[in-house]
Parts: structure tokens; C-alpha cells; sequence
């Protein structure tokens, strides 16, 4: 047992979730008690989506304890199958469910008898396994079903596309930015004259899933979802892949050679000099590398950082951060404790220390005692910063609505740096500018916002209206108490106590 | 919708596949009311990232309450249950020092059948700090019946009499006048009545505005469930007992078999006619008979005008997930609105009784035909059925709203209702204000030209 406040990431049956909700035509069934569907409401939210999530619940209640959920599961498979017809039913098991121990793949392949949908064990461990390594695992065993199943069907054709194509893998559901960045991955591959094949799972179908070999190689885009999948394809397929995350200048450069070796392989020779591509992109498209030179920029230099996040995030942040802005990174960190060792490798001479924790008390101790200039991390480090009066860039998972914007906001490719640059730099004056404001004494407008009583009045407030009065959150206490007093006016009382108070509330509001 | 109206209201029940919040939710207004106490989650991941990502930046404020979290080793009992908890709740005491822990049971712990009850008394006599369990689960349990679940625990701490000897509270009456109200001082006549507490979980101000109401008509309230630890009112068999929310029934159970209340069956008061009903039915119970009740009532309403306007012959469709369904709709109804369906995740007949004979009364006076009240409803049906009708609003989760949205059907988000102050006269307003909002947003909006926004 461990007292817990916060995680950074969620349960494995959310990952699994995340991924099925993420295809097209594919529904999800939680084996689970009921309120446990709180993911639902995620989606729909935070992503602001406008279809019903494709996830139901099978609820596990005091019946199911006694009897069993056999027919419970295998009818709401059936029900599912004939309400929805989706392509694929993914049955979710949940932490509650696993402790049942009752035979799900059992109840699985009773209902696919009956069902004219595929239907799917999720096969994760509930108590050894995050939501990003289950979002991985069922990325990967949705494409090996599928691809198996095509196999033994002998439908699957392997027939590499004429044009240079490729796969990216691991686009999803409440993914940070992944949406922008797979509009900005697809532009990129687009200039350099290759097609996509296929975008999984985010909007992808089961059926178009056995076109995946036919695709050139593979992109894997970030670290935490998709490398299983890239692994199985490379495995049966002998499809190389590309894993190297096309954040920073430096990175994007080097995933485009790496992209430039693959089309080489293939004795293919693109209409353009790469080199002279990536060096206008560097120097021209993309804003970064004059901006990191700009007068302006030289006010960041050596600023205190410390960054925390996903493996991905966190990794090229620190990069970007100390090889192309010309920053200190005193702490880097992940909470992705499974890939600690990669993470090491990657930052390692970009920042002073690195640390592997996914105990958020950790890295706000950290941030309390090395007091840095700006933090990029997650909601979490947002608030410590708050809280510290620390600047802070969201650059990673756990987030907020606000971090899925509207407009077009990438962090990978060359445009990417560019929204990247703007955060870090706005972190930075903003926090310099309060320090200023400190430095010559404040807002002028700082006695507007005092939380005091106004003193002039013609009313006496009882010390009970005071009390009551003094509950009012600040910044409208003063427009309640106008209220209450035309309310009095009105009713031609001179004493305000606590009753005249909730009168005023009930006539005026 | 036939408009025919039957005899009496009828009730269905569906399969119970339907999105509702967790009941360990309760934690997050509980640790606010109950000021001293700290709540402890024992349950899995699960659990910690539901109440993360549904308090959302109250888990930023430093909450009284924590997760302990269940790891392999405690599900496969390689762990001991007993030096587990103690560690955590002798870390608890030292960092917060509360003056009550309350464990709350999750599935997980339902399921390994950890023996929480006897876990409590053995580590509340060890580290000297009392332990509450409830068992706030989502096998047996909806939403706000988290906190039916603590409250019903806590009866059981609850004082059972005063330190002096019990006297009835003689209460100030104040002339009933509006006007003189307003003044403690002008008490002429004075009133003898058994000891009254209220339960149910609400912030300060409403339990001040209802005591104050009860007050005018000379009603002392000497207790409310919850309150701070050390301050739990005496419950024995003197003392009459009425709730204020409609999940509560089984404090109210607990409240009459084990501490021998008396419980006074009122309609809530939620809405001017919830809320005079709620009165009337207190005084009733007392020998009083309540003085300008009915014009205190119809002032409430005149406040009203401007937003019954708005709701007037508006169609209204509950999917149910927090229990307030059948106090809200009678409201409606009251209101002028038509209400179609009321999903509602557990109906307790006897506990609700006076609430839903006001339904009865209110749809008759409103020559309206009775709404279909849906037990454990099932969502997909009710979204068949919500695209067939077409209600003008549809109450219900965030899991629903949007989608409901971008398909041309206005929603109100149901959880304000049950995180918005609605108690009393003094709060009606607020209850239309929520509901009135989303219209008055779609109708700014409508002239815009697309209402539905999918493909």
C-alpha cells in the first residue's frame, strides 16, 4: 500500500481504451463496476469530442460477485454486435475485474460465435503495467490480430506501394498535441515527395489495417505508444522504422536523414538535394534558428530550467532547451520509470541531473529547493509553480482542456519549434515582467482588487451580515454588498443582518 | 408523449447500464463540511485517477484526503492488511493530525474481502485517532449515495446525549412579519419542541439559510449530520430527524433502527414549493402551524418571474446519475416545464414517499401527464429515445452532453446540480439559473444557423 495524491499516468485499462476508442468502428466493453466509465467523460471533454465515446460498460455489481458475468459480458458482447456493428469489440478488463480472475478469453470466444464483429481480450496486467504501456500492448495486438487474421484468410498483400509511402503509428485520443503534430508530420513527409499510408490507431479502421506491410517503413513518433507495433511489423515484415522524434532542429534533421537512408535502401532517389531541404527549412521556414540568435534571445541565456514529463517530451525538451536556445536544464526528469534507461542516454550531458520518479512531491521538492527561472512540465509542475511563483510551459501529459487548443499548435517539425520557442520565450518574459513589476512597486492597480469593506456606508452590518459577508469569494464581494444595500434601500431598512442578506440573494440574485 | 394523463405514477426499470460519477466522490465536498476529518480511498489506480481527474484543481489544493493504494502484493495478501493501513494512517496523523480518519471501501476492497470494520478498531485503539468505514463502492452504489454511505457510518458516532442534562431547547419566535424577521431581539412568544436534526452534507450558508427559515417559524435546529467530528449532534430516541437530500436513505434507516430518531418524511426542500412543503411538514409534525408559509412562498416565486418565462412549456428529459431527479423535475413541472422521462439510479419508494405524492399533486395541478420514472436506466435506449422526442433540454453526464450537443439537443451538465447551492427559498434562483442557462446560450447562438455540428 502507498499513500497516493497524484499519478502522471493512468491505469492500464485507460491506455487500452485510448487506443480502441481511437480506431474507427471499434467499441470497447469494460468488464467493470459501475462509475468506472469516468473515461468517457474525458473524451468527450478535454478533447471536446462530438461523438459518443464507443465505450459501454459491462458492470460488474453484487449479482455479477455471486453469479458470475458470463452471460452478462457475453450479452452485452452480443447487444453491442447487433446495436453497432462495429468492425472490432475490444473487452476491457479493469483493476476490479482482474482480481474476479474469472476466464474473459472464455467469455470472448463464446461471443464471437455469435457475433459478426471481431472480438478482442485485451491483454493487459493491471497491476504491473501503466496506461502507456497498455496503450502500447493493445496498439500492438489489434494490428497482429488483424494482420493474423488476413493472413490466414490470404488476404494480405504485401506489395510495397509504387510511391515512396509510410505508417504512423501511435497518433491517439487525448495524446498531447497529436492531432497538430500528425497534420505537421504529414506536411513534412509531403514536401519530402512521400505518401502516407495509413495513421493508426487515430481514425484508422480494422479493415485497412492488412494494408500496413504495404507501406515503404514506419514512423513512430513518440516513445510511448507504437514501438511494439513498429517491432511486430519490423519482425514479420522486415519493415525498418523510424524512431527518433522530429522535435528541435537538430532531431527533425535527423529523422529526415534517417528517412533519406530508408528511401536510399529502396533505390529510391528523391527529385531534391535532402540537405539543401533541411537547410532551408532550418534557417528560413522555421523561425528558431534567427530567433536563437535575435538580441532579444540573448537575455535567455543560461536561465535555470528544470523539465519534467513523458519520456518523449521531457527528452527533447531538455535537448532543444540546451542545444538550440542556449539554456541551463539543471534537473531533467520522467515520470516514464519503465524507459528510465533510454532517458538517461538521451539527456545525458544536456542537463545537470536527471530524475526518474513518478512521485510528483519528488520533483516539486526539486523545483522548492533549485528554485529555477521556468519549469516545462506537466499540470502538475504547472501548479507547483503557481504555487512558487515559478513560470511554467505545459510540455506533457497529465493535461488540461486548455491544453487542447483549437488552433494549430505542433510540437514536432519545423513549425513545431516554432510554437515551442514562442512557449518557452513567453514563460520567460512573463515571469521577468512580474519581476519587474515587483522591482518597481507593483500594478497601479492594485487597491481596485483589495478584498477590504469599503468603510463608506450609510447601512449598520450586523457582525453576523459582516460574517456572512466576508464568505463572499473577494473579487465579488463588492458587488454583493452594492446588492444588499439597494436591496435595502428598497425596502427602506437601515440595519443589514445576516437575513436581509439571503432576502437580497433571493429577490436580486 | 401521449397526453393523457394516468392514475398514478408508474416505474420502470432497465438494464443499469448508465454513466454515473463513483460514489467515492462524496470525499471531495465531505472533507470541506466535516472541517477536522481526513478520508482515506483504499482502492487501486482506478480509484486515484477518477478523483484526480474529476476534482480537477481541487487535488492542487492540498485535499484532506488520499489514496492508499492497493500494489500487487496487498491484492495477492502477501501484505499484511493490518501493519499496511496502521503505517498509513500513523503517517496521516503525524503530517495532518485530523480529528477523524474516514476509510472509505472501494470494489477492490469489497472484492479481496478485506475486513475493514475490524481493521478500524483494532488501528483506532492503537493510534488513538477514531476510525469511520464506509463502504463507498461502485458494486453496490451511485454517485451520491457516497455520502448516504459516511453519513449512515457517522450516525453511529453521533453522541447519544448531552454532557448536561437534556433540556428542549426553548426557542425564540419572532412575530412573522417580514419585516421583523430581521430582528432576533422582538422574540414575544415562545415554543416547546423535541430536538430536531437535519442530515444531509450541504455548505454553511444553506445550513444557516434553512435554520434560519425553520427559525421564523420557531423550530430550533440543535444538530446537522454532518458537522465537524468533535461537534456530531445528539441522536437518541427524543430526537426527530429529517434529510434535506433525497439520496440519503440509508442515514435515514440507520438514523431511526439504531439510533431510534423519529424521521420526519417531507418532501426536500429544493424549489419554493419543495422548500414550503419541506416546512409545513416540519411544523405539522411539531403542532405548529405555520404563519405567512404560503406568502413567503409565492414571494419566492414572484422572484422568479423572469426565468419561468423562459422555461415555460419547455420538454425536459432526466437520464439520471445523482439521485436529485425526482425533487428536480417536481420543480419543473412546477415551473411550467413538461418532463418526459426521470432516469434515476436507485429509487428508494419509502424514503422519497412524501416527495413523490408532491410529484403526484404537482402534475395534477399542473394538468401535466406523469413522467415515466426509469430505474437503473440504460443509456443507449434513453439516447434512442431523447433523438425520438426531442426534450428541449436533456439533463445528464459529461459523458452525454457533447455529443448530445453537436446532434442539435440542448444539455445541462446534471453534476452542477449537486455541486450548486439549490437548498431553500433563498436558492431557486440559482437551480434556474443552471438550468435556464444552456437556453439562453442556444438561443444567442441558434440565430447562427447550424445547430447540429456532426456528419
Amino acid at each position: 500500500m502507498k499513500l497516493a495524491y497524484w499519478m502522471y499516468a493512468g491505469p492500464a485499462h485507460i491506455g487500452t481504451l485510448r487506443v480502441a476508442s481511437s480506431f474507427k468502428n471499434v467499441h470497447a466493453i469494460m468488464h467493470a463496476p459501475l462509475g468506472d466509465d469516468y473515461f468517457n467523460v474525458m473524451r468527450t471533454m478535454l478533447q471536446r469530442e462530438r461523438d459518443f465515446t464507443p465505450v459501454t460498460a459491462s458492470i460488474v455489481d453484487r449479482h455479477v460477485l455471486a453469479r458470475g458475468s458470463q452471460e452478462k459480458v457475453i450479452e452485452n458482447i452480443t447487444r453491442k454486435d447487433t446495436e453497432e456493428r462495429p468492425d472490432l469489440i475490444v473487452l476491457t478488463p479493469t483493476c476490479t475485474s482482474s482480481i474476479l480472475q474469472e476466464d474473459l478469453q472464455n467469455f470472448v470466444n463464446q461471443a464471437s460465435l455469435n457475433s459478426k464483429s471481431d472480438v478482442l481480450l485485451a491483454d493487459v496486467n493491471h497491476y504491473r503495467v501503466n496506461e502507456l504501456q497498455a496503450a502500447d500492448r493493445t496498439l500492438e495486438q489489434i494490428v497482429r490480430h488483424t494482420i493474423s487474421k488476413a493472413k490466414k484468410q490470404n488476404t494480405l498483400d504485401l506489395t510495397k506501394t509504387l510511391k515512396p509511402t509510410a505508417n504512423i503509428l501511435g497518433i491517439f485520443t487525448l495524446g498531447f498535441h497529436n492531432q497538430h503534430d500528425c497534420r505537421e508530420l504529414k506536411r513534412l513527409l509531403n514536401d519530402l515527395g512521400i505518401e502516407v499510408n495509413l495513421v493508426i490507431p487515430e481514425g484508422g479502421s480494422i479493415s485497412e489495417l492488412k494494408m500496413l506491410p504495404q507501406a515503404w517503413f514506419n514512423i513512430v513518433p513518440y516513445r510511448e505508444v507504437g514501438l511494439m507495433t513498429a517491432e511486430y511489423l519490423k519482425s514479420n515484415f522486415d519493415m525498418p522504422y523510424i524512431s527518433t522524434t522530429p522535435m528541435g532542429i537538430i532531431d527533425t534533421a535527423k529523422w529526415i536523414r534517417q528517412i533519406e537512408k530508408v528511401l536510399q535502401q529502396n533505390n529510391f532517389k528523391p527529385k531534391f538535394n535532402i540537405e539543401e531541404y533541411i537547410d532551408n527549412q532550418t534557417r528560413f521556414v522555421s523561425q528558431v534558428a534567427w530567433f536563437s540568435r535575435s538580441i532579444d534571445c540573448q537575455n535567455l541565456t543560461g536561465k535555470k530550467t528544470i523539465v519534467f514529463g513523458d519520456a518523449t517530451h521531457a527528452a527533447c525538451m531538455t535537448k532543444i532547451l540546451t542545444r538550440e536556445l542556449g539554456l541551463r536544464v539543471i534537473c531533467a526528469g520522467t515520470y516514464c520509470k519503465h524507459d528510465a534507461d533510454w532517458f538517461r542516454e538521451q539527456v545525458q550531458g544536456f542537463c545537470d541531473n536527471v530524475l526518474i520518479t513518478d512521485d510528483h512531491t519528488e520533483i516539486s521538492n526539486v523545483i522548492e529547493k533549485s528554485e529555477p527561472d521556468c519549469i516545462f512540465g506537466t499540470q502538475m509542475e504547472r501548479h507547483v509553480g503557481k504555487r512558487l511563483e515559478i513560470p511554467c510551459g505545459v510540455i506533457s501529459a497529465p493535461i488540461h482542456i486548455q491544453n487542447f487548443s483549437l488552433g494549430y499548435d505542433p510540437f514536432l517539425g519545423y513549425e513545431g519549434l516554432n510554437q515551442i520557442a514562442d512557449l518557452v520565450y513567453n514563460s520567460f518574459s512573463l515571469g521577468m515582467e512580474e519581476h519587474l513589476l515587483e522591482i518597481f512597486g507593483g500594478h497601479d492597480t492594485k487597491a481596485i482588487v483589495t478584498n477590504d469593506i469599503p468603510e463608506l456606508s450609510n447601512f449598520a452590518w450586523t457582525p453576523d451580515a459582516v460574517i456572512e459577508l466576508n464568505k463572499v469569494p473577494g473579487f465579488v464581494r463588492k458587488k454583493v454588498k452594492r446588492n444588499v444595500e439597494t436591496y435595502a434601500e428598497q425596502q427602506k431598512i437601515t440595519e443589514i443582518t445576516a437575513e436581509i442578506m439571503y432576502a437580497a440573494k433571493e429577490a436580486v440574485g | 408523449m401521449t397526453s393523457s394523463i394516468t392514475e398514478t405514477l408508474t416505474f420502470e426499470c432497465e438494464t443499469g447500464n448508465y454513466h454515473t460519477f463513483c460514489p467515492i466522490s462524496c470525499v471531495s465536498w465531505l472533507y470541506q463540511q466535516i472541517e477536522d476529518s481526513f478520508f482515506l480511498v483504499i482502492g487501486t489506480k482506478t480509484c486515484g485517477y477518477f478523483l484526480q481527474n474529476a476534482m480537477g484543481v481541487m487535488i492542487f489544493a492540498e485535499p484532506r484526503y488520499a489514496m492508499a493504494e492497493l500494489e500487487e502484493g496487498d491484492i495477492a495478501a502477501q501484505l499484511n492488511d493490518f501493519k499496511e493501513l496502521k503505517r498509513l494512517c500513523l503517517e496521516i496523523k503525524v503530517n495532518r493530525n485530523p480529528s477523524v480518519i474516514v476509510w472509505i471501501g472501494t470494489c477492490t476492497t469489497e472484492i479481496i474481502k478485506m475486513d475493514l470494520e475490524n481493521l478500524a478498531v483494532l488501528i483506532e485503539s492503537e493510534i488513538k485517532v477514531p476510525i469511520v468505514v464506509a463502504r463507498a463502492n461502485g458494486l453496490d452504489y451511485a454517485f451520491t449515495q457516497g455520502e448516504d454511505t459516511v453519513l449512515a457510518a457517522l450516525v453511529n458516532r453521533c453522541p447519544s446525549e448531552e454532557l448536561t442534562p437534556a433540556v428542549h431547547q426553548e426557542v425564540d419566535k419572532t412575530n412573522q412579519s417580514d419585516q421583523s424577521t430581521i430582528d432576533d431581539s422582538l422574540s414575544s412568544q415562545k415554543t416547546q419542541h423535541p430536538p430536531l436534526v437535519l442530515f444531509g452534507s450541504v455548505p454553511n450558508i444553506i445550513q444557516k439559510q434553512l435554520i434560519t427559515e425553520l427559525k421564523q417559524q420557531g423550530i430550533t435546529v440543535s444538530g446537522w449530520l454532518p458537522s465537524r467530528y468533535s461537534e456530531l449532534p445528539v441522536l437518541n430516541s427524543s430526537v426527530y430527524v429529517c434529510g434535506i437530500n433525497p439520496f440519503l436513505s440509508r442515514t435515514a434507516t440507520s438514523l431511526m433502527r439504531r439510533r431510534k430518531c423519529h424521521l420526519i418524511s417531507a418532501p426536500f426542500p429544493i424549489g419554493p414549493d419543495g422548500t414550503s412543503s419541506w416546512i409545513a411538514k416540519i411544523c405539522e409534525v411539531f403542532g405548529v402551524v405555520p404563519e405567512s408559509l404560503k406568502e413567503r412562498e409565492e414571494k419566492s416565486w414572484s422572484y422568479l418571474k423572469d426565468y419561468l418565462e423562459l422555461v415555460k412549456g419547455k420538454s425536459v428529459f432526466f437520464m439520471g446519475d445523482n439521485l436529485l431527479e425526482i425533487s428536480l423535475a417536481r420543480f419543473f413541472i412546477r415551473c411550467g416545464m413538461i418532463v418526459y422521462e426521470i432516469g434515476i439510479p436507485y429509487m428508494d419508494r419509502r424514503f422519497q414517499a412524501a416527495e413523490l405524492e408532491l410529484l403526484e399533486k404537482t402534475c395534477q395541478a399542473m394538468n401535466v401527464p406523469f413522467p415515466r420514472i426509469v430505474e437503473k436506466p440504460d443509456n443507449f435506449n434513453q439516447i434512442q429515445r431523447i433523438q425520438s422526442l426531442q426534450p428541449d433540454i436533456v439533463i445528464t453526464g459529461l459523458a452525454h452532453s457533447n455529443p448530445l450537443e453537436a446532434r442539435g439537443i440542448t444539455t445541462k451538465w446534471s453534476t452542477e446540480f449537486t455541486f450548486a447551492q439549490i437548498h431553500g427559498f433563498t436558492n431557486s434562483r440559482d437551480i434556474l439559473e443552471l438550468i435556464t442557462r444552456p437556453i439562453r446560450r442556444n438561443t444567442n447562438l441558434n440565430t447562427l444557423g447550424f445547430t447540429t455540428v456532426v456528419k
